[in-house]
């Protein structure tokens, strides 16, 4: 009973705020929605026992990932106007494109593989069920494969991305921390003996 | 009349008596919580005015107990200044998120091995998503002030947390490897015999990247560049004032509080008791161990002058995630050997 009020209280706002996400005008409150999303869909994990999931979708999207990406749209000077330009010129093409995926996701959705008789209501864990441990013993036996493959994936995008931005700049001022800490008194002061100016 | 409530009580429907339990374990946690919170800020002003050979608060009340209750009520009558063409509501959300994040962390905090609001197998995964949404609120304050400080001070916030929370998260892998579970009550247990058997011993480097990116993490001194009183007046929250201030105030002494009980529950045995063959396992030692931790950051603040932003980032990205990996490394050969009392 109170499962499902909950489960349609955050199913109704996944919707609302998944489609905030592209309505809205300021990039700000888009990706602050993003952000609301992510964590009503955490929610909704959590209501099927997924907890591990849930808490990594919130650590790693809304903790990471959104935070690395507000920080890039409130540093950049979006000019809402020119993005505006042009949405009657591209209209029909957008309603095309958004009729031909309705009809795809209808197609799948309403299909028997995502028909109640197929996905029955999944049977309540026991309180001992771990989450975390069943993924990491499913992970590291059974798919540690896939998994590795995809940790060597994500690291060629790391080398890719640094190596990408790597370039030399020479007009650019830095400091050398090492050199700064490794300074001493004899490197910088200079005691100068004088006489002492008279009257 | 106590019959009458009893029938009362009892008449209730069983999911509206569980919502009351919870709601009064909930105060149960929260007000003692903030009452601490309010002495901390003494504490801090005292602790800090003793070390710079001064007095600190001593007019209200003997001694100047009553200094926080002073504070408090100035602020709560402080009228709340909304700038112009500032974000309305996101400026006066911002705060409500920093405080919800910080309060929500202590659901599964553990006290003792049976006093424990919510016993989740994932406690630590839970406590480092509560810590790590804290930062919308500093973001979104930063960005709805309609403020050059503000937005500078949210900026420096947003890449010193996404920095020092990796080398945390680390530190805290190096934690569950030794213990075996994500669950802290289980964490502290594995740690029970001597204070030899505390994770403090074969984790010491995790301890000190934990403890260093924890104040990075709380925007504590040395790391307060967010606030960065002489260059960005005070940072995210130049433009709150009042009770919107006070809740950010509230938060981030909350958060330290959190802090300091992490590391003393995940390195120093919790309730375990370091003389065990005096005095037996209790919550004072846990409190006693908190309340160290919750000195060094005053020590900090009265110590250390702040770090350049450079010298953040170099610290969090090429001194600290080297360390933590590097130490997870050797944790690992360790636990392959079963080397000692602790990975046996």
């Amino acid at each position: 009973m109170i499962e499902t009020i909950v489960f349609y209280i955050f199913a109704f706002s996944t919707v609302v705020t998944a489609t905030a996400v592209v309505t809205v005008r300021n990039p700000v409150h888009a990706a602050l929605f993003l952000v609301l999303t992510f964590f009503t869909s955490a929610v909704i994990w959590m209501t099927l026992e997924a907890e591990f999931l849930a808490i990594s979708l919130v650590l790693v999207y809304v903790g990471a990932v959104m935070v690395l990406f507000l920080f890039v749209v409130m540093m950049l000077d979006i000019n809402i106007a020119r993005l505006r330009e042009g949405f009657v010129k591209y209209l029909p093409l957008g309603i095309a494109f958004a009729f031909i995926m309705l009809l795809l996701m209808l197609n799948v959705v309403t299909s028997d593989i995502f028909s109640n008789e197929a996905m029955l209501e999944p049977a309540a864990k026991a309180a001992d069920y771990s989450n975390t441990k069943a993924l990491g013993s499913v992970l590291y036996t059974e798919y540690v494969f896939a998994f590795e493959i995809a940790a060597v994936i994500l690291l060629v995008a790391i080398v890719a991305a640094i190596s990408l931005t790597m370039r030399k700049r020479t007009h650019t001022k830095f400091q050398n921390p090492s050199e700064q800490i490794r300074v001493r008194k004899a490197d910088r002061l200079r005691i100068v003996k004088m006489p002492a100016e008279g009257e | 009349m106590i019959d009458y409530l009893t029938s009362f009580w009892l008449s209730l429907p069983a999911e509206l008596q569980f919502t009351v339990y919870t709601l009064i374990k909930v105060v149960i946690i929260l007000v003692p919580l903030f009452v601490v919170v309010a002495y901390y800020t003494y504490a801090e002003r005292k602790v800090i005015g003793y070390m710079q050979m001064r007095k600190g608060p001593n007019r209200v009340g003997p001694k100047g107990l009553l200094q926080p209750f002073a504070d408090m009520f100035k602020l709560m009558f402080k009228e709340i200044i909304i700038p112009t063409n500032s974000n309305r509501y996101l400026f006066i959300i911002a705060p409500v998120i920093t405080f919800a994040a910080s309060m929500s962390a202590w659901a599964v905090m553990p006290f003792t091995d049976t006093l424990v609001f919510a016993d989740i197998n994932a406690g630590l995964l839970y406590i480092l998503a509560m810590t790590s949404v804290g930062v919308y609120g500093v973001i979104i304050a930063g960005w709805a002030s309609n403020s050059k400080y503000a937005l500078l001070g949210a900026m420096r916030s947003a890449a010193q947390i996404v920095a020092y929370e990796i080398a945390m998260g680390f530190a805290l892998v190096g934690v569950l490897m030794a213990g075996g579970s994500l669950n802290l009550g289980d964490i502290v247990e594995s740690q029970s015999g001597s204070p030899w058997n505390w994770f403090v011993v074969p984790l010491f480097p995790l301890f000190m990247v934990y403890l260093i990116s924890g104040v990075a993490e709380t925007n504590r001194a040395p790391f307060d560049v967010a606030e960065g009183e002489s260059e960005i007046v005070a940072g995210f929250h130049v433009e709150y004032s009042g009770m919107t201030f006070a809740v950010f105030f509230l938060a981030e002494y909350a958060n330290m509080i959190l802090i300091a009980m992490l590391s003393s529950l995940m390195f120093f045995g919790g309730w375990l008791s370091p003389v065990p063959s005096l005095i037996g396992d209790s919550i004072g030692w846990l409190f006693f161990k908190t309340a160290l931790f919750m000195w060094l950051f005053l020590w900090f603040r009265a110590t250390f002058p702040r770090y350049r932003y450079d010298q953040i980032m170099r610290l969090g990205w090429k001194v600290l995630i080297p360390v933590t990996i590097v130490w997870l490394t050797v944790e690992g050969v360790m636990v392959y050997f079963k080397v000692g009392p602790w990975f046996a």
